[in-house]
């Protein structure tokens, strides 16, 4: 069987893989694709754990965070289309007029 | 042959999320993260979670998945439109994300002395999960749903052009 330490190992590489694509990139579109990335690695080590101390709270709370995950995803990509049709463009860079 | 199983899904779940930061085009970044997404499914198959199995693939790879590609599609972004950094940045990106890496591992360093787990349990069948969500986790269940209602308001707002928001 599939010792724990190994999920552990495979969730902070992915994790790390979204934290670099949002570094990274400048497309806002694939920056949130990068967040989305980096909740499933928290979800991944959440399900591994909640198998491993056969507790199904851990499942409840992945559940938990696919919905708001959902939610965010709407929100956020609402918020891009506006800021598409006013500044005809995705990147971030030009969000940093909200600093005044 | 289990253990043969979880490389393989780890090692598509790794490559295609590489994929996803270095792809050139936005489309191709959506679909190798639907790949990233099964892949991570088929983790919950190993690890014995059935009902997150299903719900992972209906809520990733059918409705957020489906939201991002008609979001670009909308948008019409191609690779040409793409924007880009400057090298130093990327760099530095580069350097940021191995550090974190590293500090990871480092905090991960004496876990390999854990017990192996079973992993034969029945926790993620729908009857004992259903059971916990609705006695135990009845108030957040509720208040997620009140959650996703506002974000459907928020979202139909946001998404409106500007001139039906006046008044």
């Amino acid at each position: 069987m599939i010792p724990i330490d190994y999920y552990l190992w495979l969730s902070a590489v992915l994790f790390t893989i979204g934290v670099l694509g949002v570094l990274y990139r400048r497309n806002a579109i694939i920056v949130f694709m990068c967040i989305e990335l980096m909740l499933n690695a928290v979800n991944l080590v959440m399900v591994a754990f909640s198998n491993y101390m056969n507790d199904a709270a851990g499942q409840v709370f992945v559940f938990f965070i696919m919905a708001v995950a959902a939610a965010e995803v709407a929100v956020g990509l609402a918020i891009l289309i506006m800021m598409y049709r006013i500044t005809k463009t995705t990147d971030i860079n030009i969000l940093n007029r909200l600093k005044w | 042959m289990t253990l043969n199983l979880f490389y393989f899904l780890s090692f598509v779940a790794i490559f295609a999320s590489l994929l996803v930061v270095f792809s050139k085009s936005p489309v191709h970044s959506v679909l190798y993260l639907i790949v990233a997404f099964f892949a991570i499914g088929g983790h919950y198959l190993l690890l014995n979670a059935e009902f997150l199995f299903i719900v992972h693939i209906i809520v990733y790879a059918g409705a957020i998945m489906v939201l991002f590609l008609y979001v670009i599609m909308l948008l019409n972004l191609n690779e040409e439109s793409e924007p880009h950094k400057s090298n130093l940045l990327k760099f530095a990106a580069a350097i940021a994300g191995g550090l974190l890496l590293l500090i990871l591992v480092a905090s991960l360093k004496g876990v390999d002395q854990l017990p192996a787990a079973t992993m034969q349990h029945d926790v993620g069948y729908v009857k004992k999960l259903g059971h916990v969500l609705f006695t135990e986790y009845l108030l957040p269940f509720e208040i997620t749903s009140v959650l996703l209602l506002a974000a459907m308001v928020g979202a139909v707002m946001l998404g409106k052009p500007e001139k039906y928001n006046k008044g």
